[in-house]
């Protein structure tokens, strides 16, 4: 549960923060040196690796949002709740401020690397207080949805993130959460646990635009203290091309159970038990609040500030890591 | 998971009807409770609908429900339509003897539950029981402090208008 709208690394409308690696600066490359063996083997292992990229890639779905199944997840509330409840102690506040009915874009800060304990509480508090009835995806990076073993996802309404699945479940009255900062930020190091860090990322702000949907920001903490995220390995995904290969700009390395060292997250961690409160903010209509043609920056500038002041506020409430 | 709370009231049945039976009043007795909004025309007796949710622990629990027993002053039963299963009942019963002014025994029955959710429901059921029957406890506490406050001041107003006629 990772990614926002960033199918296309540049967005529409922001700046690319990681422009994509010029031909010939690859790993491949950097193995010239090593002798026409090694050149052999590098290409061999390159080969492999787009081939099973090219798998993962095409095994993420197009979205369906007809697998999300309210029986399934009205069955495992309970399951949820047992996990919120004692684990993560969540606490949501200002489901109120969310529409009652009818397509709204939920803008969030994402927190906890792959384990994703906001988005866990989040849906829990969603699905119990509008009723599992009323359609919610959850945008997803691809490697997330094309996972055999997290195929159960898609049945609480987890789409693969990009804009085409968003505008898909806006259009059939969803609400649609979004996490622009994606694997970027929920990857942070945990001492930038209270910062709101979309990384110039605004194909959200044209998305609700499009569609004239509110936007309904929704800023959680605590996720980053669910382990000790050291770095987001940005260089080191780069050097082994893991953004062209996987869509990943990350190689995160972090310290957490029960890997110790836990190098990429790919098979998740056991979270640390930390508190997780998440509070969803007044709707934003961007056309009655910023005119008939909305300047991007400008909305993104707000939104942005606007979470990072709750943010904020959020941390300032809690005296100790993890405890809360 | 069943829970059942009771409390006697100093009051006859039909001054704690015209509370429980008044759906703006449940936010300001029911503990927990997040949500209570008629849904619908209909405001009152068999058929009215209400969206209400309880806060238990991390989550606001509970969906839409339907009055299905208005027995004035004695029964009023819901049950769910969507949402978590849940069927509440209250019963009055008014105990009239010649010696004392007329007592209400309030019950409040919750039972609750999600069919199919097997052992993690089990688990959440009974783990949230000494939440939902703690709501329930202060519920009626405070019902009874305010049926009660009402006895007192009608009867105080009374005593006045009598006083004023003399």
């Amino acid at each position: 549960m990772q990614e926002g709208l960033t199918a296309h690394p540049a967005g529409r409308n922001g700046r690319a923060e990681h422009p994509p690696t010029p031909p010939g600066d690859g790993a491949a490359s950097r193995t010239s040196g090593l002798g026409a063996a090694g050149l052999g083997a590098a290409r061999l292992l390159e080969r492999a690796a787009r081939s099973v990229a090219g798998t993962v890639v095409s095994r993420a779905p197009r979205a369906d949002l007809d697998e999300r199944d309210p029986d399934y997840i009205r069955e495992h509330l309970p399951l949820l709740w047992l996990a919120c409840s004692l684990w993560y102690r969540g606490e949501v506040r200002g489901l109120g401020n969310v529409p009652e009915e009818g397509p709204v874009l939920l803008v969030g800060n994402h927190s906890g690397g792959n384990m994703t304990p906001d988005t866990v509480v989040f849906t829990l508090a969603f699905s119990t207080h509008f009723g599992v009835e009323r359609r919610f995806h959850q945008l997803a990076h691809n490697l997330v949805v094309s996972m055999p073993f997290l195929s159960f996802l898609r049945k609480y309404g987890m789409v693969a993130a990009s804009p085409e699945n968003a505008e898909r479940g806006l259009a059939a009255g969803a609400a649609v959460l979004v996490y622009p900062g994606g694997d970027r930020e929920v990857h942070r190091p945990s001492w930038q646990g209270d910062r709101i860090d979309f990384g110039w990322r605004k194909g959200w702000v044209r998305l609700a635009m499009d569609h004239d949907v509110p936007i309904v920001p929704v800023v959680s903490i605590g996720g980053q203290e669910t382990a000790l995220f050291v770095t987001r390995g940005e260089r080191i995904a780069s050097a082994l091309m893991l953004d062209r290969l996987f869509r990943l700009k990350v190689l995160p390395v972090s310290i957490g159970l029960p890997w110790v060292l836990n190098v990429g997250d790919l098979l998740g961690h056991i979270p640390l038990p930390a508190k997780i409160t998440v509070e969803a903010l007044p709707a934003i209509h961007l056309r009655e609040e910023f005119g008939a043609d909305p300047d991007l920056d400008e909305v993104y500038a707000y939104v942005t500030r606007l979470m990072q002041d709750t943010l904020d506020a959020l941390a300032a409430e809690r005296r100790l890591p993890v405890l809360g | 998971m069943r829970t059942v709370e009771a409390i006697d009231v100093s009051a006859p049945a039909q001054a704690v009807w015209r509370v429980i039976a008044d759906p703006q009043s449940y936010l300001h007795v029911m503990a927990g409770i997040t949500r209570w909004e008629v849904s619908g025309e209909q405001r009152r007796g068999v058929g009215a609908r209400y969206k209400m949710l309880m806060r238990v622990r991390s989550a606001d629990i509970g969906g839409l429900i339907e009055i299905v027993e208005w027995d004035e002053p004695t029964e009023l039963a819901w049950t769910s339509v969507t949402g978590l299963d849940q069927r509440g009942r209250w019963r009055l019963r008014e105990r009239v003897t010649p010696s004392h002014p007329p007592r209400t025994h309030v019950e409040l029955r919750l039972s609750y539950g999600v069919a199919g959710s097997g052992l993690p429901g089990w688990l959440a059921e009974h783990l949230a029981a000494p939440t939902v029957a703690g709501h329930l406890r202060t519920s009626l506490r405070q019902l009874k402090r305010r049926v009660e406050h009402e006895q007192l001041r009608t009867a105080a107003s009374a005593r006045r208008e009598a006083r004023a006629a003399t």
